[in-house]
């Protein structure tokens, strides 16, 4: 016990130490207090005030004071409270009155003398404590509120009340009658204790309080009880009294040193006080209570004469403590012990009452790698191509992983024989033995016995204090339940230990027995065979402690037993007495009966039936025997005699060792010797069988004298599928005849759990049913042996053995288990397996299922006192409990079940649901579907009706659009591919860049400042006014008719002109001009014919232009003259398809701009001359001259296109020639004559200026090397530093998606042998017709086919197949066929009007280079001014790339020679060789011979297709055919075709004169590569054949097709409008 | 189709841009327009609107008030797309060059009756310190390409902006036909009662 002394001292050292937070707080405290108390001083007058203030005070200081000063105190006067009744009395009077001071010099003293006193009690004077024991026991036995302590609390109570009673006996009773004031802002101390102590209702408190008023004076220990409702109500009134008063300090001073109460009455005037620190000090150790540090005796923690009790000791399971520092338990035992009823907290061992540590001891987060190598090493990625899923058997783990990743480890350490065929007799008693010394070990371990031995003395414990008199007044029946229980326990568990006593005891003899049993043998057989050798050690017991017990064990059974006995006679007698009871009321209700009967049986004969009882009647009780102690006694003696050690016998030891010796094989018998010799021949070896097949097998290894064999192997099994079952098969040899299979041993398979390791090693038994019998010693196996000479007692033994291994899961090397996953099928039978182990009977997916697990924890009864099932019960516990479980797995869509509000298939049946997902799914029928009804029967199914069918026809194919099947298949192919890349370009779609979203200037660079700056001297209007660019839009918020195309036409050259049906045929043939000729290109010389005839004075041609886009046609007015120039601006206003002004939709535009060249004529239609002076009737005709296409998308592209283009003229318009005027020629345009053909300057553009699309900012995956693609990166960027407009390309993308390095595409292919047949000796001749051939593949854009993605390159054989491609497409492929025809040929990147960015071909002939533009066929000279190409960027060879580094990049000026690094820099160089890319083109061109027939049936389907068009288009008017004209067409297109639309002109019209001399003519052939149908249907309608209005016009048509190999058509259209001449 | 039931609904807003807090601006003039979705058409009314230049109050307040109204009425079938709306603040810079003061967007309130709405506004940022000086110095700030843009959440990540200020709408909201077609948006004590009831509550 702490003396009061050192409490102090600790107080103050605590004040002086850290605790200087704290202190603050106390001071506040005492400080309000004391401001408390001073305000009440005023108004009101003192008596009440000092009541009201002092349980106050108490009530402030009371849990301290009492917990620090009070208790200590309360302790010493309850030692001796009898005899000194005075003291505490005296004390208690001095409280009030004394100052503090005094207080506390009386509490030291009190102290001293209650140390002094502890002293002297150590020596137990147990009598006055005695007085207490009973409740107190019961505090802490029962953790409730027991009557008992309601006795003593009351107690409390009253004696505190007693106690203000004697200080204020007036006052108190008014407070009392004060009403009580309602609570209001309870400090912390309040809260505290009006939370932690324990108020009593009020009756039971009455009721109390006469019993114990009488322990009053007695008890005087309890009087410091705290006074808690005064003390409340005290409080609440100083909380009020504070709010309204103000108080001065002297007053509280005069009031703290416990002056008289007069003072209030006149007002003094004093000092202020000042308050001394020791002063302080002293009342804050008076008012604060710090708990000692110091180590509580476990005495005091227990409540007197009571023992610790230790349950762990007793075996029961007590959880791991959680870890608290010993300081802390102290300070907290401590406290708890000052405190009232502190020893409830304190269980039987003397500690804290706690619970299991609720720390789980492994972590459940994977363990972090403390090294940072390690962090970065998991973190590394790793690169594996993907692996294509095969499909394997359901016992296949999931395709992601790679198969042969899991690992199974077989340690084979051993064989053991048990029993071997050559086992000698002797051999099979030391197995015997060893296996019996196996077992004792076992037993001897496990000591179950001893085990049973306590739990026995653990119960008979507990009954006895179950059993305690002081107790009995404590609910009776749960005690006597208990004990009941406790008893039937000790019953089983003493059968239990008897048992196993027994056991022991027996095993114990019968080794002994064995071992004699050997001895004896090795003593007749007169040698030694096995090294075994048994020692008994024997144990002295202490003789007279060892009777004790064993006497006291017999006393407590018999006693027991007796009482068991008792109970059972007691039994008995009841149920003697209850039947005996029965049988008396049968017997008179027989005998009753009987008379009954006699009477009734006369009247009632057929009830006589019913009456006798069923059974057999109540035999009469015999009383049971009483027991007699006597006889109980002798059994439990003869029992303990059988099976337990006699007392002072000592205590055997068996120990088994090796230390014998064996007999040298010179002393041993013939038959011994050849044993010896054949153990020594054999040898074992083991198969280890995996799936039943044998996967590996271990050494032969010989067998050992000892019947053992070591292998030591580990095999490693590399698999992939779960195991089904693992067998090792034991084989034996014998010398060197065959092996025989002695046994198989099945492994279990591990559990997941186990891995290498960890796990451990296992034996695992066989036995054989092989009959072996031999001819020496050996006892053979399956065959009787007998120990005796005589033959009897035989026995037979088999072949039989233990395999010592161990089989685990292997490791990772990052740690992981290499597992496969749990097969379901497997866990059902081993659950049968293996029943103990939770893991492996609901396996570990079944540890997460945590209702599972408490099931199966319940139907296995697991121990749940067991520390090893200690986590599992709490967590089952816990999981069971209720709401506390929160899973610690996750669980996608939880809940998806209970939000659905109507089921899946109704949301499908529900139109407008669908709708909205379309939608959503931004489909492209639905992508801007608006007001999409509220109501499904509002929806018409036909809206889906497209879009079904579309997703129908993706398969079906459709011939009816398109005529040639091939054509459709490659469409539809095409549209496949344009929908997998739109859809997977979808994503990009929605990525949005900074400049999408927001508009912010760039950062001005010197330059930009310094135009700006020369922009504010700039005059205000230039003369010469230059054009600004226009701000952008971007294609989101428009709608329909936002965007215009303009089309501004500025003028024309070389329009041919008009010549008179009637003059006759005089030109000259220029049939002679030959290929040289045309790049000099000969003026024609041959003057203008002037027409006379035209009727009206017409000049030579009235030309305007038509411009029609998406059938909106707009034209100029008519100029004159063949070269006429218009300046005239037209509008288009464009719509996008579905208005959807996306980006992706309008760079899908595949509408074309059409720019129609017309001649306007004008015929006199006046029948009589005699008008003519008065009236003008004329009809105006229009004859197609010719025509430009721009397609939409080079528009949207280009953002403008301006230039001037070559007009696509028929090369046969019959009516007209290419005039010359000689005076423009000689004019300013000398250049442009010199050129055939004519040409119109245009400018278009779009308004507003759209945004177009950028390429997808993704990278492609690539097959190229690494090294390379870096390469092409630093080369783009070096290049794109010096000249950024120039086009530099190092890599494409293929059809796939993959980037390509372009120089892959390069390779000489053979182009149809059938151009190279033509003309053979004509290598120029050759050249033009490959070129011809390629322009006659059908160009389509890839911007179209793939919206917004860079150019896809598809190689030769794949352009051929799908018969459409673009510039790149047709480049490459020319460029092929020219390397293989032995040009020197290079791809040229550049720009072109009008495709804009563009591949054109670049070869070299003899001395000069010429450019083949792909899509036309057409060849132009290095300095050709009309060649389209503006710009070159770089050339691609075969092997390497060559960009354009010269100043100029216009062909006209630069250098082709690719030799000088300082005008071409090169992309593989010294640095870096070119490393022999493969091609990806294929090795050769397969071409197939077009079928003509189908050309020819395909040919007529497009005329009458065409010939429909026309007369559908000319709804008002008849449409006559000329018949006769269409044949004569028809001849002449062969030839055309022949001869490439070239200087056939003369000969045909002169033809056509002949035959049809008496029309007027007007018309022209058409040629096209074809593709589709639409695309002629579009070329005649835009021809405007149709528009002549002349009542007698009569039209032709003629279709050529004419069939080049792999499908290539040449389609020529020729159409004709005849009117007759009169 | 009267006896089948309404097929749209109607919402008609009217209201006003009634003031802005831009503590550091003055004379200002705001924009506003609707964003709606596909299902969604107005049908009368103005979708667009460009207020008067205002300056600050000179009270306390420094409020800059605009009043500026709102009517305009759409139709739908979904309430999918309800309608936005869009406000932008301009006002000049010490150069005199017009520029953005603010961004922001609401919904329409979906209940009917009269509503408030203070929405924060913000502008976008320049991309680095020195366009936003050259920015500043040449009074071309950082704008959105289109107003519409801040109705959407689309593409935002790629954007910073800072706030500016706050205006304060006001919305009166009458809906028609929403309840018939299943839409329920009222205020709890509103529901069930399209018109004065009867006193003596009938049974529904």
């Amino acid at each position: 016990m702490n003396p009061k002394e050192e409490k102090v001292k600790i107080i103050t050292e605590e004040f002086s130490e850290n605790n200087e937070v704290a202190e603050v707080g106390r001071q506040k405290k005492t400080s309000k207090v004391a401001r408390q108390k001073r305000k009440k001083r005023l108004p009101t007058a003192g008596p009440e005030e000092m009541v009201s203030e002092n349980p106050h005070l108490g009530g402030q200081q009371e849990p301290e004071q009492e917990d620090s000063d009070t208790r200590p105190l309360s302790m010493m006067s309850r030692r001796g409270p009898r005899s000194l009744p005075p003291i505490p009395s005296a004390s208690r009077t001095g409280f009030a009155e004394f100052s503090m001071r005094e207080r506390m010099r009386e509490k030291l003293q009190a102290a001293r003398s209650k140390a002094e006193s502890t002293l002297l009690q150590e020596i137990p004077t147990t009598r006055p404590r005695r007085l207490q024991s009973p409740s107190k026991k019961e505090l802490e036995t029962e953790f409730g509120t027991e009557p008992g302590e309601k006795v003593q609390r009351t107690k409390q109570e009253d004696d505190s009340q007693s106690y203000s009673r004697v200080k204020f006996r007036d006052s108190a009773q008014k407070i009392k009658s004060k009403p009580p004031v309602p609570p209001g802002f309870p400090s912390a101390e309040e809260a505290y204790n009006f939370f932690t102590f324990n108020y009593d209702p009020e009756p039971e408190e009455s009721e109390e309080k006469s019993q114990t008023r009488n322990r009053d004076e007695t008890n005087q220990e309890e009087e410091e009880g705290e006074e808690e409702e005064p003390t409340v109500h005290g409080e609440h009134k100083t909380v009020m009294q504070d709010e309204e008063e103000l108080l001065s300090a002297k007053d509280a001073e005069d009031f703290l040193l416990g002056l008289d109460h007069a003072a209030e009455d006149f007002v003094a005037v004093r000092p202020a006080d000042y308050e001394s620190v020791h002063v302080r000090l002293q009342r804050e150790k008076e008012l604060l209570f710090v708990p000692s540090r110091l180590t509580v005796p476990t005495y005091k923690k227990l409540p007197e004469n009571v023992q610790p009790r230790f349950l762990e000791d007793e075996g029961l399971y007590i959880g791991a403590r959680p870890e608290v520092p010993r300081t802390c338990q102290n300070i907290v035992e401590n406290r708890l012990l000052t405190q009232d009823p502190g020893r409830k907290w304190f269980g039987d061992d003397g500690r804290i009452l706690a619970l299991p540590n609720p720390t789980k001891g492994f972590p459940s987060r994977p363990p972090m790698l403390t090294q940072e190598q390690d962090i970065k090493a998991e973190l590394e990625t790793l690169y594996k191509k993907a692996i294509k899923y095969v499909h394997r058997s359901q016992h296949m783990i999931g395709s992601g992983d790679t198969p042969g990743n899991f690992q199974l480890d077989i340690d084979i350490l051993g064989l053991i024989f048990t029993h071997h065929p050559c086992f000698s007799r002797e051999h099979v008693l030391a197995a015997k033995l060893a296996q019996l010394y196996d077992q004792y070990l076992a037993r001897h371990q496990r000591n179950k016995a001893k085990f049973l031995t306590d739990k026995l003395q653990a119960l008979r414990i507990a009954v006895q204090t179950g059993l305690n008199p002081a107790k009995t007044h404590k609910s009776l029946d749960t005690t006597q339940k208990t004990i009941n229980e406790y008893k039937s326990e000790i019953r089983q568990t003493r059968k239990l230990r008897d048992a196993e006593q027994e056991k022991d005891r027996t095993l114990l003899k019968t080794i002994i027995k064995v071992w004699k049993e050997m001895k004896s043998l090795r003593e007749f057989q007169r040698f030694t065979n096995t090294p075994l050798k048994l020692v008994l050690r024997k144990e002295k017991v202490d003789q007279k402690a060892d009777e004790e017990a064993y006497e006291a064990e017999i006393q407590a059974e018999i006693s027991e037993l007796l009482e068991e006995h008792m109970e059972e006679h007691e039994q008995k007698m009841e149920a003697y007495r209850a039947a005996y009871q029965q049988w008396k009321a049968w017997k008179k209700a027989q005998r009753a009966k009987k008379k009954k009967k006699k009477q009734a049986v006369e009247e009632h004969p057929d009830e006589e039936m019913e009456e006798p009882y069923p059974g057999e009647e109540p035999v009469k009780p015999v009383p049971p025997e009483p027991t007699d102690r006597a006889l109980i006694e002798q059994q439990v003696r003869e029992r303990a005699a059988r099976s337990r050690r006699r007392p002072g016998e000592p205590t055997l030891v068996p120990e088994l060792s090796l230390a014998g010796s064996v007999t040298p094989n010179e002393q041993c018998p013939r038959v011994e010797v050849l044993r010896r010799e054949d153990v020594k021949k054999r040898s074992v070896y083991l198969k280890v069988i995996f799936n039943d097949k044998e996967v590996s097998r271990t050494d032969s290894r010989p067998l050992g004298a000892d019947f053992r064999v070591h292998f030591g192997q580990i095999f490693n099994l590399q698999i992939f599928n779960w195991p089904e079952s693992l067998t090792l098969q034991v084989y034996e040899t014998v010398g060197h005849s065959g092996t025989t299979l002695l046994a198989e041993v099945f492994l279990p398979i591990p559990e997941t759990t186990v891995v290498t390791g960890r796990a451990p090693i296992e034996e695992v038994e066989f036995s054989s049913n092989q009959h072996v019998t031999l001819d020496h010693e050996g006892v053979g196996s399956g065959v009787p042996f007998s120990f005796e000479a005589d033959g009897s007692n035989q026995l037979i033994l088999m072949t039989s053995g233990k395999v010592s291994n161990s089989v685990a899961w292997a490791i990772g090397e990052n740690g992981i288990p290499l597992i496969p996953p749990l097969s379901q099928q497997n866990i059902g039978f081993r659950s049968a397996l293996k029943r103990a182990d939770a893991i492996s009977s609901i396996g570990t997916s079944g540890l997460t299922d945590l209702k599972k697990l408490a099931k199966w924890a319940a139907e296995s009864k697991l121990d749940p006192n067991d520390p090893n099932n200690a986590p599992l019960m709490q967590l089952i516990s816990v999981a069971t409990s209720g709401e506390s479980y929160v899973p610690d797995f996750f669980r996608l869509e939880q809940l998806q079940q209970e939000f659905n509000f109507v089921s899946d298939e109704e949301l499908n049946r529900s139109k407008r649901f669908r709708l909205l997902c379309l939608r959503s799914q931004e489909v492209p029928e639905f992508r801007n579907y608006k007001q999409i009804p509220a109501y499904d029967r509002e929806i018409m199914e036909k809206v889906f009706q497209d879009y079904e069918k579309r997703l129908q026809d993706r398969n079906v194919i459709e011939t009816k659009d398109h005529i040639d099947t091939h054509r459709a298949i490659v469409a539809k192919y095409l549209q496949q591919v344009r929908e997998s890349v739109i859809n997977r370009f979808l994503i990009a779609k929605h990525h949005f860049l900074l400049s999408d979203l927001i508009v912010e200037e760039e950062v001005p660079n010197i330059s930009i400042l310094g135009l700006s700056l020369f922009k504010l001297a700039e005059q205000k209007r230039p003369l010469r006014p230059r054009r600004k660019g226009r701000k952008k839009v971007t294609a989101q918020n428009l709608s329909d008719g936002d965007i215009k195309v303009l089309v501004n036409i500025i003028r024309a050259y070389d329009i041919p002109v008009r010549k008179p049906t009637t003059s006759k045929f005089q030109q000259p043939s220029r049939s002679s001009r030959t290929f040289s000729e045309k790049r000099a290109a000969s003026p024609t010389t041959h003057s203008p014919t002037h027409s006379s005839d035209y009727p009206l004075g017409q000049v030579l041609v009235r030309p305007f232009v038509e411009v029609s886009f998406q059938r909106t046609i707009c034209h100029t007015t008519t100029a004159e003259g063949p070269n006429p120039s218009w300046n005239e601006e037209l509008e288009l206003p464009f719509r996008a398809p579905n208005g959807d002004y996306s980006t992706t939709s309008l760079q899908s535009v595949k509408d074309d701009v059409f720019i129609n060249i017309f001649d306007e004529v004008l015929y006199d239609v006046l029948e009589d001359d005699r008008e003519r002076g008065s009236g003008i009737h004329t009809r105006i005709e229009r004859h197609w001259l010719g025509s430009v296409k721009i397609p939409f998308s080079t528009i949207y592209f280009q953002a403008k296109i301006d230039g001037t283009f070559k007009i696509d003229i028929p090369p046969v318009l019959l009516g007209y020639s290419k005039e010359r005027s000689m005076i423009m020629e000689r004019g300013f345009d000398s250049v442009r004559s010199l050129s055939e053909g004519s040409y119109i300057t245009l400018f278009i553009t779009i308004e507003p200026q759209l945004v177009p699309g950028e390429l997808v900012r993704e990278k492609f995956d690539s097959q190229e090397d690494e090294k390379l693609l870096q390469a092409t990166e630093k080369f783009q960027t070096e290049c794109a530093l010096k000249f950024p407009h120039r086009q530099c390309l190092t890599t494409v993308t293929d059809i796939s998606g993959k980037t390509v390095f372009v120089t892959r595409y390069l390779k000489p292919l053979n182009p149809p042998q059938e151009l190279l047949d033509a003309c053979p000796n004509n290598p120029q001749a050759t050249a033009e017709l490959v070129a011809r051939y390629v322009s006659l593949i059908p160009f389509l854009p890839d911007t179209v086919s793939f919206a917004g993605i860079c150019d896809l390159w598809s190689t030769s054989d794949q352009f051929l197949d799908l018969l459409a491609g673009d510039e790149e497409e047709h480049a490459v492929l020319l460029c092929n066929y020219f390397l293989f025809l032995g040009k020197k040929a290079w791809l040229m990147m550049g720009n072109a009007i009008p495709e804009g960015p563009t591949a054109y071909v670049l070869t070299r002939e003899q001395s000069h280079y010429l450019i083949w533009n792909p899509c036309s066929g057409h060849f132009y000279g290095q300095f050709d001014t009309f060649c389209p190409l503006k710009s070159v960027g770089c050339l691609i060879g075969p092997d390497n790339i060559w960009f354009n580094t010269q100043r100029y990049d216009s062909p006209l000026r630069i250098n082709f020679d690719v030799t000088k690094p300082k005008l071409w820099k090169s992309f593989f160089s010294r640095s870096l060789p070119y490393p022999g890319l493969s091609s990806i083109q294929p090795e050769e061109l397969i071409y197939q011979r077009t079928d003509k027939a189908a050309a020819a049936e395909l040919q007529d389907r497009i005329e009458k297709i065409l010939k429909e068009k026309i007369m559908d288009w000319r709804p008002r008017h008849l449409t006559r055919w000329n018949r006769y004209c269409t044949s004569a067409l028809r001849h002449f297109l062969p030839v055309l075709e022949r001869s490439r639309g070239e200087d056939v002109e003369d000969d045909h019209r002169a033809e056509l004169l002949k035959q049809l001399g008496d029309y007027r003519f007007s018309g022209f052939p058409l040629h096209m590569p074809y593709s589709e149908l639409k695309p002629l249907i579009e070329a005649v309608y835009s021809t405007g054949v149709h528009n002549i209005d002349v009542p007698n016009v009569e039209f032709a048509l003629a279709v050529y097709i004419h069939p080049y190999p792999k499908n290539v058509l040449s389609v020529w259209i020729y159409v004709a409008s005849l009117i007759r001449n009169r | 189709m009267a006896a089948a039931g309404p097929s749209v609904f109607l919402l008609m807003v009217n209201g006003q841009v009634e003031s802005a807090q831009f503590p550091e601006y003055d004379d200002l003039y705001c924009k506003y327009c609707f964003v709606y979705g596909q299902d969604w058409a107005p049908t009368a009314g103005l979708e667009e609107g460009i207020s008067q230049i205002t300056s600050k109050s000179q009270d306390v307040r420094r409020a800059l008030v605009w009043n500026f109204p709102i009517d305009v009425t759409f139709k739908s079938t979904n309430p999918y797309g309800w309608p936005q709306i869009v406000l932008s603040v301009y006002g000049p810079d010490v150069f005199g060059n017009d520029v953005v003061r603010g961004y922001g967007a609401v919904h329409v309130p979906f209940s009917p009756g009269r509503h408030k709405r203070t929405i924060p506004m913000f502008v976008p940022e320049s991309t680095s310190k020195l366009q936003k000086f050259t920015s500043w110095f040449m009074g071309r700030r950082p704008e959105y390409t289109d107003p519409k843009v801040v109705a959407q959440g689309e593409g935002r990540e790629v954007t910073r902006v800072h706030s500016q200020g706050f205006v304060t709408l006001l919305f009166n909201v009458v809906t028609k036909d929403m309840r018939k077609l299943g839409y329920d948006t009222g205020p709890p004590d509103t529901q069930g009662t399209p018109g004065p009831s009867p006193p003596q509550g009938l049974p529904r």
